[in-house]
């Protein structure tokens, strides 16, 4: 690791101002991806910025269906959270199991949307939940904040305070993970409102990283059963090749873990 | 066997320290004004060093020196060598290029080391390393061995053209041939052995001090044979002549084979410091050990199984392409020739085997032995060959194994081995009814109606252990003899040091060496010390891989003991005036049989030393050693059954249950040989499921450098094991033992990949088999 300055904040303010103060600066939000990177001397910011002792970015409130994250809320918390397993167990299982417990102690829900890595579990779920990411300085539809690998609609020094969305009818996630590294090699978020409206968010597999599967909804929308996507073809151009995966396996893997989404919702 | 002797399941000695953080690594020496090396590696797989400028390195702050391969070779440190030899079969020996422990004028492979910093931290000497400008010529590449060997192709070295390192050969060519030209039927396969990438817990690491007071080296190391370290340094890299130089190999965290080897690491940390004067530390990190330890396996084989009429194996012909990487690793050449073919026979009565095997260089990093070293290449083959003429004959694998079987012994195979004992079809027994293989098809039948596809498969694996006898190993091509030596302290108040040459590095010695001496003279294994792993303290030795540390080590000490024993019981005969002969040894007394006559143990022992009361003529003190060269090596065999359940949707692979059943002859310590099982069994599922290493074949970048993208076994890809041994004792060493460290690596891969291909009813499938590659087998054959 190269040599960094390490600030502690205690309010959004505060970090905004030592972020804007520093030369090439990083928010540190659980440091799960980043302290890895510079460890191995991937990534040299002159100046750390750790999020997770500001108070107004933690917690978890459930207001009727209304769910709101606070970004620096670990995965752990988001695992095991009662108020929100009651309206949206979803999330809970998925964040049970993003890495290990370790990760889950240190990684946050903003951490993990901001670095948004292309095979990272929390993306898929803000895509199919509708969510909105909330930023110290407004509020950014998911459809509009995710812009492509490890890429986000994050202006420089912006913190992302906040998730919030409202829980839908049923939702589930699966993923198929990879061998090596545990992150998701297909991970399929599905949600389905009251009224009917169906959103299939994949992630893990898209070579542009996550993405809305439309036919798949509109399939669902007329039919929420598992079968219901059996004869919608998953087009592989889009998809990610690599050591561990072939496209083609990718979209076998998409269409396999949407039908088995659709029965644990 | 008492509580604590032979055959207890005691718990761990050292365990203690281990579990609490008390145990002390390489890279837990610190000494007096010690600084940090860090090593400039080539990006490249293949490249001229054009220059290297150090220049602005050596100014930076903390920096010390920066040394690099001219200095290395101007100070006369020799070349790293392959310790045996090998003749190909037109008699020429084998072609070595030449390795540098720093590259000074080509690099051969992403990692190959060129120059090394020596500063005050460890961050500042990476910092500097960074600043060591190298101006490479790219090369072009080539990592694939069987390409490697076309013409037109790179060439690495040039003692070796086509980049073939010898054309070897054993068993009859013309009798094989003539047997499978007059079968009833020919089984012919394709084998990949895949390359897999050691991962011990423990990196490597070196902490090498020069005292220029006495011009004295001492060498710190993660090595599993300090002695052996400490001769080759000493006779062939002319780092300091055997009574200059002390090499200690202190706790070390899981070897596997692959710190059998002198790296080039160990070798500059010594002469660096010396060239610094200040003791100079080394300790890898995981990409490093990714890109530089010595890799495994990497085989490339055709088979052809010949049967008769009545489906008797009648001949077996392997053709074998072996990778050896960038240069010739210390056992290299010894691992796909003497390790591999000689096991080539199996279980199983084969009149006629030919092996011709090719090794090769590539612009990768070298490969040598890593747990099983050839035999696991060898059961693999044979396991996945057996099961394939299975299938073509129309017979369960379990029957065309019991009519090939071994049964009578001593029998001497085509392939130099001579076996001394075992009862195979006792382990095949033994592992199908522990998996209830008769209940197979309803389990199947109930799997199908859940849609997945469930398959069972089975590996008789045999291997060769406790290598080895010295003039036998002389006569392949050794350069090192393979006994063992042990000596054995009693101390004036009746304790026991016993200096052993074996090294433990997570195999338990100080446990069941300890057992051995309980067991003979009844005391606490608490008595009884282990001391091993420092050429000053323990005499000689080769140190531990092979599983040789019951069968040769443990030898040793039993050798060793039978002298203490006889001049204890003369000493106790003198105190209590009686015949030697009647002496016996129980619970901690020497007692004169029939009477009601003994010494206790210590008081014995007290009496050697204060030597007031000697038999006439005897020297003082109770201290013995001894010496000890394997008559024949010993043959550990079993039978494992593995069941597993594929999801057809995604082809993953579930193992449902995992059996083995084996004959390791005796045993000192049956919950250590059960963990050693245990350990085997993870790592043959990894290589059959998730291991693999990976270059990119255009450039020769490692594409498997972290567990990003190398597939390690989790304890949740494992089943809970179902173990149990049986027991024909090895005849040829005093206690019977035959050795169980590498037996689960070696027969667990192609059980289970025999049981994935009986699940998805399509026989080629590679290792590891990973999800992508099931779901796309068994969709071909479907």
């Amino acid at each position: 690791m190269y040599q960094t300055n390490y600030h502690r904040p205690s309010s959004v303010q505060e970090a905004v101002k030592l972020i804007g103060g520093a030369a090439e600066g990083k928010y540190l939000a659980g440091g799960m991806t980043l302290i890895a990177t510079m460890k191995q001397r991937l990534a040299a910011p002159s100046d750390l910025v750790d999020l997770r002792h500001i108070a107004e970015l933690k917690g978890i409130t459930v207001n009727g269906r209304s769910v709101r994250i606070g970004a620096a809320t670990t995965h752990h918390d988001v695992a095991s959270s009662a108020e929100l397993e009651a309206v949206c167990p979803a999330i809970c299982a998925l964040a049970s199991h993003i890495g290990d417990p370790h990760v889950r102690h240190m990684g946050t829900i903003g951490g993990s949307i901001a670095n948004n890595d292309p095979a990272a579990d929390y993306p898929a779920a803000m895509l199919a939940l509708d969510a909105t990411i909330v930023t110290n300085s407004r509020q950014i539809a998911a459809a509009d904040f995710f812009t492509g690998l490890f890429e986000t609609a994050l202006d420089d020094g912006e913190i992302i305070t906040a998730i919030t969305f409202d829980a839908p009818a049923k939702a589930a996630y699966q993923k198929f993970p990879n061998p090596a590294s545990r992150y998701a090699m297909a991970g399929v978020f599905v949600a389905r409102r009251d009224n009917g409206e169906v959103r299939v968010a994949v992630t893990g597999a898209g070579s542009n990283g996550v993405f809305r599967h439309q036919g798949m909804e509109a399939a669902l929308a007329g039919n929420w059963s598992p079968d219901a996507v059996g004869n919608i073809s998953v087009d592989a151009s889009d998809l990610l090749t690599d050591l561990h995966a072939s496209a083609a396996y990718r979209a076998k893997l998409i269409k396999v873990m949407t039908k088995r989404a659709v029965a644990a919702a | 066997m008492g509580v604590e002797g032979i055959g207890a399941r005691v718990a761990r000695k050292e365990d203690k320290r281990f579990l609490t953080g008390k145990g002390r690594y390489t890279d837990d020496m610190s000494v007096p004004g010690m600084k940090y090396a860090v090593f400039v590696r080539s990006p490249h797989a293949h490249a001229k060093i054009k220059s290297i400028d150090a220049t602005a390195a050596k100014a930076m702050p903390g920096v010390i020196d920066v040394l690099d391969g001219k200095q290395l070779t101007a100070d006369g440190i020799g070349n790293l060598i392959c310790g045996w030899m090998i003749h190909s079969k037109d008699g020429s020996p084998m072609r070595m290029g030449a390795w540098r422990p720093l590259a000074d004028e080509t690099v051969r492979y992403v990692g190959d080391a060129v120059a090394v910093v020596v500063a005050d931290s460890v961050n500042e000497a990476r910092d500097a390393a960074e600043a060591v400008i190298v101006d490479y010529d790219p090369l072009p590449v080539v990592t694939d061995p069987v390409k490697a060997l076309a013409d037109g192709q790179p060439q690495l070295h040039p003692e070796a053209p086509n980049n073939m390192i010898f054309d070897w050969e054993l068993g009859d060519a013309a009798a094989t041939d003539a047997a499978i030209a007059a079968a009833a039927h020919v089984t012919e396969v394709k084998i990949l052995n895949n390359r897999l990438s050691p991962n011990a817990m423990e990196p490597r690491a070196a902490l090498g001090i020069y005292d220029s007071g006495d011009d004295h080296y001492t060498c710190y190391t993660t090595s599993q044979n300090p002695h052996l370290a400490r001769l080759v340094m000493s006779a062939f890299y002319n780092v300091a002549p055997e009574n200059k130089l002390r090499v200690i190999a202190p706790d070390v965290g899981g070897g596997f084979g692959s710190k059998i080897y002198i790296y080039p690491e160990e070798i500059v940390c010594l002469w660096a410091s010396k060239r610094t004067g200040v003791p100079v530390k080394w300790t890898c990190d995981r990409t490093e050990a990714f890109l530089t330890d010595a890799h495994g396996r990497d085989h490339v084989s055709t088979v052809k199984m010949a049967f008769d009429s009545a489906n008797k194996i009648t001949a077996l012909k392997v053709d074998t392409i072996a990778n050896l990487g960038a240069y010739m690793s210390l056992f290299s050449s010894c691992v796909p020739t003497y390790l591999y073919a000689t096991l080539l026979s199996g279980q199983y009565d084969i009149p006629a085997i030919h092996a011709n095997v090719r090794t090769v260089y590539t612009n990768t990093a070298p490969v040598d032995a890593y747990r099983g070293a050839g035999r696991p290449e060898a059961t693999y083959l044979l396991e996945r060959t057996m099961e394939t003429a299975a299938r073509e004959l129309g017979l369960s694998p379990a029957e065309l194994r019991r009519i090939n079987f071994i049964r009578s012994f001593p029998h001497q195979t085509p392939v130099i081995m001579n076996y001394d004992a075992g009862d195979y079809e006792a382990s095949l027994n033994a592992a199908m009814a522990a998996a209830d293989w008769d209940g197979f098809a309803a389990r199947k039948e109930e799997a199908e109606r859940r849609g997945m596809k469930r398959g069972i498969g089975m590996s008789c694996y045999i291997e060769a252990c406790g290598l080895a006898p010295s003039s036998a190993v002389g006569s392949l091509g050794a350069g090192v003899g393979l006994w063992e030596s042990a000596e054995v302290r009693v101390n004036a108040v009746g304790t026991i040091e016993v200096m052993t040459g074996s090294h433990s590095h997570g195999q338990g010695h100080e446990t069941t060496f300890a057992q051995l001496v309980a067991d003979r003279f009844g005391v606490p294994i608490d008595s009884v010390n282990i001391v091993h792993g420092d050429t000053d303290k323990v005499q000689m030795g080769m140190g531990t891989y092979g599983s040789r540390s019951g069968a040769v080590g443990m030898s040793a000490v039993a050798k060793a003991l039978d002298k203490v024993e006889a001049k204890a019981k003369k000493i106790a005969a003198h105190l209590m005036e009686a015949d030697e002969s009647d002496i016996v040894i129980e619970n901690g007394e020497l007692k004169v049989a029939g009477t009601d006559k003994s010494v206790p143990w210590f008081q014995m022992a007290l009496a050697a030393y204060t030597a007031h009361n000697l038999p006439a003529g005897m020297e003082p003190g109770l201290k013995e050693g001894a010496f000890y060269d394997p008559s024949n090596f010993t043959f550990p065999a079993g039978c494992y059954i593995c069941e597993v359940e594929v999801d057809p949707d995604t082809g993953q692979t579930e193992i449902i249950q995992f059996v083995a059943a084996d004959d390791f002859g005796n045993i000192i310590n049956p919950m250590i040989v059960e963990g050693q099982v245990h350990g085997g069994l993870a790592q043959g599922i990894g290589q059959a499921l998730l291991e693999g290493v990976h270059y990119d074949p255009e450039n020769g970048q490692l594409l498997t450098a972290s567990y990003m993208d190398y597939a390690m076994p989790r304890a949740d890809d494992l089943p809970s094991f179902k173990v149990s041994t049986s027991n024909t004792p090895c005849p040829n060493n005093p206690l019977g033992v035959k050795g169980c460290g590498e037996a689960g690596a070696i027969g667990s891969p192609p059980a289970l990949i025999n049981a994935i291909t009986d699940a998805i009813g399509n026989n080629a499938l590679t290792m590891p088999a990973t999800p992508e590659k099931v779901w796309a087998a068994a969709h071909a054959a479907n």
